[in-house]
This record gives structure tokens, sequence and C-alpha cells, in this order.
């Protein structure tokens, strides 16, 4: 097998980079889930955190494309 | 599969992300600068006055609207209650009209059974009058008619009776039996 | 490298080229690019600056009292915007809807124009969201500064805080002060890179006949998920932009 031990480097590294996406799939689950938990409660002040609901899905969801984006820069960029 | 994975890591690791190929920036970034100056003076100068006048003019028709809807309701209640007053008007008119025919035939109905009344009394009267008359008369006849009796029953016995004695003997007769 | 490719798929190997889509390329021939030179960036883009004019100009046109369905859609994008500058930055900051309301419609057409077949997604690339989001940082700064002056500052001094801690905090809010302008941008260019590259990736798939229905299945259920994003992630740029807005206005918390 021809290859350097950079380039199996990159792979494994973009491949570990790749786990925080679904981390960040966790977080954005519990964001959600417990929008809709405390929403259930109390439906009639759920339609003003809407933008906080999103807001807060953003800010997880901006961590997981961090490493999503690392993995990519490993793979096509390094 | 592994060969061409490799070569293929190396042909993009060549090319590079397209995102990080900076000799592209200044083209990026002018043409996106025009674009936004150009969507912002669409916006300001043309599109947003003109959706704000829009949205103003349908809350002013929809505000007048609703006023002339308003209006339209009073006038409307106003009428309900003419309407309203002139029924009234009229039922008390008609209830008047039956309590004073009511009362005029109450009057008649009087004015009539009294003179009824006063027509039987009279005619009361007449009778019993006409009934003593005839009683009176029925007396007297019945009187002559024992004391002539009583003066042939004393004559036919052979006794001697006078006139006196006998007419006083019948009417203390008559007078015990009634 | 295309006549590559194609002996490698005939070769029966898996060949993925996801980022491809993304390369800029000059409309009218020519290598060189050039700061003037009218690339796919500059096609797409019109296309976004006209899709505005014609949802926004054309579709208000009549200026009916009963609106028709263009007309709809745009008093709609219009009152969606404008509430939530009201919402969430206050009536002083209705004076900035018009900047939000760009930034908003770019962001929005451009990331759907991304998604019809074949196109180019401008929102994809680094270079045009760090300047949306740079521009945002920038203004958000200065008018900060010139509203509030030197109390701007006290946006990083927490006074709810034991005092022990602020120091600290302060530390932390200013990092999360600076880190804002990258991960505004980087997030609506990875959003977009991380959904267009995953189609291609299933689409490359499909080249394998065995999992081909699957394949096709599944780049067709995340188009309609990139449908969602496209429209979330416009419009979370739009209410971190009134956020920030927000922020300077009243630094005070």
């Amino acid at each position: 097998m021809e290859g350097n031990i950079a380039q199996l480097g990159q792979f494994i590294g973009a491949g570990l980079a790749a786990i925080g996406s679904g981390a960040a799939a966790i977080g954005v689950g519990h964001v959600a889930g417990n929008f809709l938990a405390g929403a259930l409660r109390n439906p009639s002040a759920a339609g003003s955190q809407t933008a906080t609901l999103f807001i807060g899905i953003a800010f997880a969801e901006a961590l997981g494309i961090f490493s999503f984006l690392v993995a990519l820069l490993l793979m096509f960029a390094v | 599969m592994a060969d061409s994975a490799v070569e293929q890591g190396a042909e993009a690791g060549g090319a590079g992300m397209p995102q990080l190929d900076f000799s592209t920036f200044p083209n990026q970034i002018f043409w996106l600068l025009v674009t936004l100056i150009v969507i912002y003076f669409v916006l300001s100068r043309v599109a947003l006055p003109r959706i704000a006048g829009i949205l103003a003019e349908r809350k002013g028709t929809i505000t007048n609207d609703i006023a002339a809807a308003e209006e339209l309701k009073l006038k409307a209640q106003e009428a309900e209650q003419a309407y309203d007053k002139a029924l009234a008007d009229a039922r008390a008119e008609a209830q008047r009209i039956v309590a004073e025919a009511k009362a005029e035939i109450q009057t008649e109905l009087d004015a009539e059974i009294a003179r009824a009344d006063a027509r039987i009394a009279e005619k009361t009267a007449e009778s019993e009058a006409a009934i003593a008359e005839i009683r009176a008369s029925a007396m007297d006849s019945v009187q002559a008619v024992a004391k002539d009796t009583a003066k042939e029953i004393v004559a036919a016995l052979g006794g001697k009776a006078d006139a006196r004695s006998v007419t006083s003997a019948v009417t203390a007769a008559m007078k015990g039996d009634a | 490298m295309a006549d590559d490719a194609a002996a490698q798929g005939d070769g029966g190997g898996l060949v993925f080229h996801p980022l491809d889509q993304f390369e800029i390329k000059a409309l009218f021939g020519g290598d060189a690019i050039h700061w003037y030179t009218p690339t796919n960036v500059t096609m797409w883009m019109a296309l976004a600056v006209l899709c505005v004019i014609g949802l926004l100009v054309l579709g208000t046109s009549k200026r009916s009292i009963v609106p028709g369905r263009t007309q709809s859609v745009a008093e709609l994008a219009y009152g969606f915007v404008y509430k939530m500058v009201e919402d969430v930055t206050g009536k002083d900051g209705i004076r900035y809807f018009p900047y939000i309301f760009t930034l908003f419609l770019f962001i929005l057409f451009s990331n759907f124009l991304g998604l019809l077949p074949l196109s180019f997604t401008t929102t994809s690339h680094i270079a045009v969201t760090a300047v949306l989001a740079m521009a945002v940082f920038l203004t958000v700064t200065i008018l900060g500064f010139v509203k509030n002056g030197a109390s701007f500052l006290s946006l990083f001094w927490v006074s709810s805080a034991p005092l022990a801690l602020r120091p600290i905090l302060a530390v932390i809010e200013i990092i999360s002060y600076f880190v804002r302008p990258v991960s505004h941008s980087i997030r609506l260019a990875g959003n977009m890179m991380a959904g267009h590259a995953v189609i291609k990736v299933f689409a490359g798939f499909a080249q394998v006949l065995a999992i081909a229905p699957i394949a096709i299945i599944a780049v067709a259920a995340i188009y309609g998920l990139e449908v969602l994003v496209s429209f979330i992630q416009a419009y979370v740029f739009t209410i971190l932009t009134c956020v920030y807005l927000k922020d300077a206005l009243h630094p005070h918390h």
C-alpha cells in the first residue's frame, strides 16, 4: 500500500472530527426537546420564545459545523 | 478502491477547497458589495416605502370601513328604537280605544238594565194592584153570597133573622176562617 | 481530471468531488479571476437581486388593498422581519430595518437559488459570509460606541455577578464578543456547504446500482431538509444581527 503516514493521519483526524457533528446533533436535540417540554407545560409562553429557541439551536449547531469544517479542512485543504 | 481514494485525496488536496482559494476573494467581495448596495437601494428607495404605504392604506381602509359599519350599526339601532316606540304607541292607543269602547258599552248596558229594572218594577206593582183588586172584589162577593145564603138558611129554618146580626155573624166567621 | 474521474468510475471505484460545485469560474472564459471579472458569483448574486426586485417591486406594483399571491408573500416577508426587529431590538431598532431586511433577503434568496440543481451557492463561501458578518460586527461595534460612548464597555462588565467573578467574566465576554463574527459567518457558510456536499456525496453513491434507490431517496430527503435549513439559516443570521444590534443600543443588561 502506497501513500504516506501524513495522509493516514489526515483521514483518521477527519473521521474523529466528524464525531463532533454527531455531538452537535445531540445538543440540538437537547435544546429542542427541552423547549418542547417547557412549551407543553406552559403553551401560552411558548410562542414568544421561539426566537430564543432558534438562537439556542443556532449556537449548538455552529459548534458542530466547526467540527465538520475541521474534517473538511483535513480532507481537502491540508 | 484504496488507490482511487488516495489518488482522489491527492487530487483534491491539489485543488483544495474552493472556499479557501484566496485569489478569488477580491472578486467575491466586490460583487457581494455591489449586490448588497443594489438590494439596499432597491429596498429603501422603492420597495419598503411602497409596502409600508400599502399596509398603511389597508389599515386606513379597514379603520374607515369599521367606522362606517359602526355608524350604520348606530343608525340601525336608532331605527329599531323608533320602530319600538311607534309600536308601543300604537299598542297604547289601541288599549285606550278598547278601554273607551268598553266603558261606553258598560254605561249603555247599565242604563238599559236600569230601565229594564224600572219597567219590571212598574209591571210588578201594576200586577200586584190588579191582584189586590181582584182579591178584594172576590172577598166582597163571597161576603154577599154568604150573607144571602145565611139569611136564606135562617129563613128556611123558620127563624127570623134580622139583617144586622147575620152580617156580623158572617163577618166573624170569615175572620175566624181567614 | 474529468477524464481521470471517468476512468476511475469505469474501474468500479467511487469518485466523489463534493466540493467541485463551489468552484468559482469566469463566466466568459479565461483563467484569471480579477476583482472585476464577471464570474458565476456575479451571475447568481445578480439572480438574487432580480428575485428581490421581482418579489418586492414587481410583486407589489399593483398596490392592491386586497393582495394577490406575490404581494401577499412580499408583505409577509416585510411583516416577518419588521416584527422580528421590533420584538428583539425594540422601537429604536426600527431605523436599521432596511439594513437588516437587505441581509435577510440576500441570504434567503442566495440559499434558495443555491438549491436549484447545477446552481452555485454564493452563501457557501467563507468570503461572502465573512463580509456579511464583519459588516454586522463593525456596524454594531461602531454604533455601540457612538450611541453609548465608553459606557458601551459595560456590556463586558456583568454587574449582576459577584465582584470577584467579574474580571473573569469580562475576559470571557470579550472573547465571546470577538468570536461572534467568526461563528456568525462560519455557521451560515458551513451549513450551506455541508448540506450541498452531503447531497453530492449521496448522489455519488447513486453510481452503484445496488444502493442507487436508497441514495436517490436520501438525496430527496436531504433536499427537503436543506430547504428548511436554507430558511432557518437566513432567519438565524437575521435574528442574531438583531440581538447584536440590541446589545449595541442597550448595553446595560
